[in-house]
């Protein structure tokens, strides 16, 4: 029996809504889990990404400095890497604050709206970006899968093509929104 | 009635079809099961040639041309569909996206969006050119209706019908290029506005989110613009 493929999950600037859709998969979940082992997720424990993994979703935007230097490795470590979701892919919801920048934000989260402690946090949270980004602008992507989350059959699709090495394209299958 | 001829044959992706010499390419290709994609024609509304997505090669013509507003001719040899034109409707649809800030999934007319579904359908999966992120109003003075301006791809159905069918010229264009607002008046709120009918006819045809009937928040907003050729057809015959 040849070797499992790995595979990795990562949430970036997203609401966890893309990562709710592939535990959606049910009980092809475990269809799928003979072929292939979860080597990092937030739905596991591991803390570095690996050193080469076969298939990567990636959830959410690109926001942050630690966004930045995380998917850059990714990449680096990663032989298909799938943009998951509109966050992923054009910045969504997330990259709303992207017509007024981040300062506006931090004024109406940390000051406008908060009743004790008015202060912007620094300590132990990641700088943001001026500009929130969809991952393809940041680091070349293999696979673009449209949805806000994408469902549970589109994602199924995406992993057994993936993880039999093709590279599937979802125009005309899945949409925005 | 004159007695001349009008029938015009022509050639659309290989097949010779006949079609009468004050149709457009686009009316001749789809009395013809022929799809085109188009943003800014509406059955009922007269024809302005500013999506750019029902581009076609036509034999001969140096550069693509816009089948709503491209009389047919005879022996003209029509491709609606090529890797090239593909590409072009694709980049056209991405600019679209890119222009303004469309976010499908917190939009009123996420499923019901003429924007959206041509993504789909064009297979427009992601968008490589970089987005503009501008700042734009939005203007919910109207007691029934809102605009939302981030949501506008400026097809100027709005415009159209409130002169063509409505006959309020309330709306109307204001601006250049990527600057360029549909406006209500002179730019007043609409909810101001002394021409506005309050008929709904823009909210119908507007084929995104941008303008739409104020309703609890998360219900879904559907459009119905099929009322047009019925109210154009019944309206001539009154004429007649």
């Amino acid at each position: 029996m040849s070797e499992l493929k790995t595979l990795a999950t990562v949430w970036l600037d997203g609401c966890s809504g893309c990562h709710m859709s592939l535990l959606d998969m049910d009980e092809r979940l475990i269809e799928l889990s003979s072929q292939f082992q979860l080597v990092y997720s937030p739905l596991v424990d591991r803390k570095t990404f690996p050193d080469r993994v076969d298939v990567t979703l990636v959830e959410g935007a690109v926001a942050s400095e630690e966004d930045l230097k995380k998917i850059r490795k990714i990449r680096e470590h990663t032989q298909i890497l799938v943009s998951l979701g509109d966050c992923a892919l054009t910045g969504n919801v997330s990259a709303m604050r992207n017509t007024c920048g981040p300062q506006a934000v931090f004024l109406r989260v940390y000051q406008e709206n908060a009743d004790l402690h008015r202060q912007v946090p620094t300590v132990g949270v990641p700088a943001l970006l001026d500009r929130v980004r969809p991952v393809h602008e940041v680091v070349p992507v293999d696979v673009y899968v449209p949805g806000c989350p994408p469902s549970a059959d589109t994602i199924y699709q995406v992993l057994s093509e993936t993880l039999a090495g093709h590279i599937p394209t979802l125009g005309g299958v899945a949409h925005f929104g | 009635m004159s007695a001349e001829p009008n029938i015009r044959t022509l050639c659309i992706d290989g097949v010779y079809i006949s079609a009468r010499s004050d149709q457009t390419i686009l009316e001749a290709a789809r009395e013809h099961n022929v799809a085109i994609p188009t943003l800014c024609h509406l059955d009922g509304l007269s024809e302005v040639g500013a999506c750019r997505l029902c581009l076609v090669e036509v034999k001969g013509a140096r550069r693509l041309l816009p089948a709503c507003v491209t009389q047919v001719a005879e022996g003209m040899e029509v491709t609606t569909h090529s890797p090239k034109i593909d590409r072009y409707r694709t980049m056209i649809l991405e600019l679209f996206f890119a222009e303004r800030n469309h976010v499908c999934s917190v939009c009123v007319a996420n499923g019901a969006c003429e924007l959206q579904s041509l993504a789909l359908t064009l297979g427009m999966t992601h968008v490589e050119i970089p987005y503009q992120y501008p700042q734009l109003p939005v203007d919910a003075s109207h007691p029934r209706f809102t605009v939302d301006h981030n949501r506008c791809v400026l097809c100027t159905r709005c415009v159209r019908v409130c002169s063509e069918i409505e006959g309020a010229n309330t709306w109307g264009v204001m601006g250049r290029g990527g600057q360029s607002l549909v406006i209500t008046d002179l730019k007043e709120p609409w909810g101001a506005s002394e021409t506005c009918t309050s008929c709904g006819k823009c909210v119908q045809v507007c084929p995104t989110g941008a303008i739409f009937e104020k309703t609890r928040a998360g219900s879904k907003v559907r459009k119905h613009p099929e009322f047009l050729p019925y109210l154009r057809i019944m309206r001539e015959g009154e004429q007649a």
